[in-house]
């Protein structure tokens, strides 16, 4: 077979058509919206950027998107530690299987439905409260709680998955030399295992963090919080300021290269 | 490792309430979706199936779903061909610049969905002066699915030695005999399942769309449209369970075609390290 024309097909997409996209992303940040006629002066200027730095709103909106991103790995991470310690080195290989599967199941149900379903669950006259309610407790109702807990949800299986496969790889003959050499399963754990499974952590964290970095639907159903997926998404569609949604988006993008060099560094691509 | 009693115990708890807490939700709308009254308050008072066939017959739903489907059948063509032909270069051949082929696969999924919806957005309307339609969705879609492709061809690729095509070389067949002949057959469950798993991550997709679909509704679209209609909120727990089973069926299909040959390479190959050692 020949390699040019097996990689003409999937590069002359990947390439041009999505990379081309991309550029044309970041050029069109440079654009401006002429205010008077709304149309789009193609002309490069780093007005976006700077109204982005200067403004306080856009500011605290990026941060605000990067820490509950942040919050959210750190939450699945520590989720998903237990049940894919189990499933790696506790279960028989039968219900290993059944247990892959079952996490797996949950990641490819419709993602619009997983909040869809939260949004009932959180409101007002939802289960949570119904449960609680005996306690004399009331659930977060929907906002910054509320966002957090759905987006912990809708990736911990992405967490889970590589964790359990970092975990499994670990020799046992380590652990059994750990535990020869006097160390109690607890130091074992925090000296051998956790570090030996750190790179299948952040890889997953990975997912768990670009996924929150981008999304704009799960804040607007649960909350009425904005992060960048917002902003962006508003400036497509009702403000129709592309260039400055385009300039924001760039955001995610520059925060992802630094993640995924961080990444690379500490053994992650490694462990996916 | 040696684990007391008491913390397999915990580990066990810990594994169920992990379980419970990944299907309660999902079970929630499955009862809601029989749920008589329009009202979602809990616990649900009476139970209809009344709800599924006003479901089926509501014009919106149905075309929404055919868009899906078309749009689905559309970017998993695409990706099938695209994605088989980058792991048959990237696991047949080595040359300058492999890793960036692995690494321009996964792009597309590893950027956040608003990055890669803004930019193919940016190309068609400004660049391009396309109006978004049924195209330019199957074209957004099928750019993050050649990655659930090109992963499952890769994998099988690895596992089968070349001997088989280098024999059919020799005995001069061409690339194409070969492939139709040997490789085909030998990645043909790979293929399916890959197949499948474009499908149902094209099915479910909604960020993306949203900058490419213009006026065309997805199921995924209809529901996110609909669920500010409370009048409409029982159509949408139907569809819901619906999108869910959808989805999943697929997902269910290619996990029982490739599990089973994943895992015994797996023990063959732990049992060849053991004896080599």
């Amino acid at each position: 077979m020949h390699l040019g024309l097996l990689l003409s097909g999937p590069l002359g997409w990947l390439a041009v058509a999505y990379l081309g996209s991309l550029v044309v992303l970041f050029i069109s940040a440079f654009w401006q919206l002429d205010e008077f006629s709304g149309e789009i002066v193609k002309e490069p200027t780093f007005d976006n950027f700077r109204l982005l730095w200067e403004n306080d709103v856009y500011r605290t909106i990026a941060f605000r998107t990067i820490g509950i991103a942040g919050l959210v790995t750190v939450t699945d991470a520590i989720l998903a530690f237990p049940i894919a310690f189990y499933m790696a080195r506790v279960a028989s290989p039968r219900v290993r299987g059944l247990l892959v599967v079952g996490v797996l199941m949950p990641l490819w149900a419709s993602y619009l439905v997983k909040v869809y379903a939260w949004r009932v669950i959180l409101s007002e006259d939802g289960i949570l409260n119904w449960a609680l309610g005996p306690l004399g407790i009331h659930g977060p109702g929907f906002g910054f709680v509320a966002t957090w807990l759905v987006f912990s949800y809708l990736w911990l299986p992405y967490m889970i998955l590589p964790v359990y496969a970092g975990l499994e790889r670990i020799p046992d003959s380590m652990i059994d030399a750990s535990g020869d050499l006097g160390g109690r399963p607890g130091l074992t754990f925090r000296r051998v295992i956790f570090p030996l499974a750190f790179p299948a952590v952040v890889a997953g964290s990975i997912f768990t963090f670009s996924l929150t970095l981008g999304d704009y639907i799960t804040p607007q159903l649960v909350s009425s919080t904005q992060f960048i997926g917002n902003v962006v998404y508003a400036n497509v569609g009702v403000a129709n300021n592309l260039p400055l949604a385009a300039a924001f988006a760039t955001v995610p993008v520059f925060v992802m290269i630094v993640y995924l060099l961080g990444a690379r560094r500490l053994g992650a691509f490694e462990a996916l | 490792m040696q684990l007391s009693g008491p913390s397999k115990w915990l580990l066990r708890l810990g594994t169920a309430l992990t379980l419970a807490f990944l299907y309660i939700p999902l079970l929630v709308i499955a009862i809601y979706a029989f749920n008589s009254t329009r009202v979602q308050k809990w616990p649900p008072v009476g139970l209809t199936f009344d709800w599924f066939s006003r479901a089926l017959h509501n014009p919106g739903v149905r075309e929404a779903l055919w868009t899906s489907v078309k749009a689905g059948l559309g970017a998993t063509a695409v990706a099938l061909v695209l994605g088989t032909m980058a792991s048959i270069a990237v696991a047949r051949f080595r040359f300058f610049g492999r890793e960036a082929v692995s690494f321009l696969v996964v792009l597309p999924i590893a950027l956040p969905g608003i990055v890669t919806g803004m930019a193919l957005n940016s190309t068609f309307t400004q660049v391009l002066g396309v109006s978004l339609g049924l195209w330019t969705i199957v074209i957004g879609h099928a750019t993050f699915c050649i990655v659930v492709v090109f992963n499952n061809v890769v994998a099988r690729l690895r596992r089968t030695s070349t001997s088989f095509e280098e024999a059919s070389a020799d005995l001069g067949a061409n690339a194409i005999q070969t492939f139709r002949y040997v490789l085909f057959p030998l990645l043909r469950s790979a293929l399916v399942a890959g197949a499948l798993l474009a499908f149902a991550l094209s099915f479910d997709e909604i960020i993306v769309t949203t900058f490419t679909a213009g006026q065309e509704e997805t199921l995924p679209i209809w529901i996110f449209a609909n669920l500010s209609r409370p009048r409409q909120l029982p159509i949408v727990n139907v569809v819901a369970v619906l999108a869910i089973i959808l989805s999943l069926i697929p997902v269910w299909i290619a996990q029982r075609i490739t599990a089973e040959p994943v895992a015994a390479g797996a023990a063959r190959a732990e049992a060849g390290g053991e004896a080599g050692a």
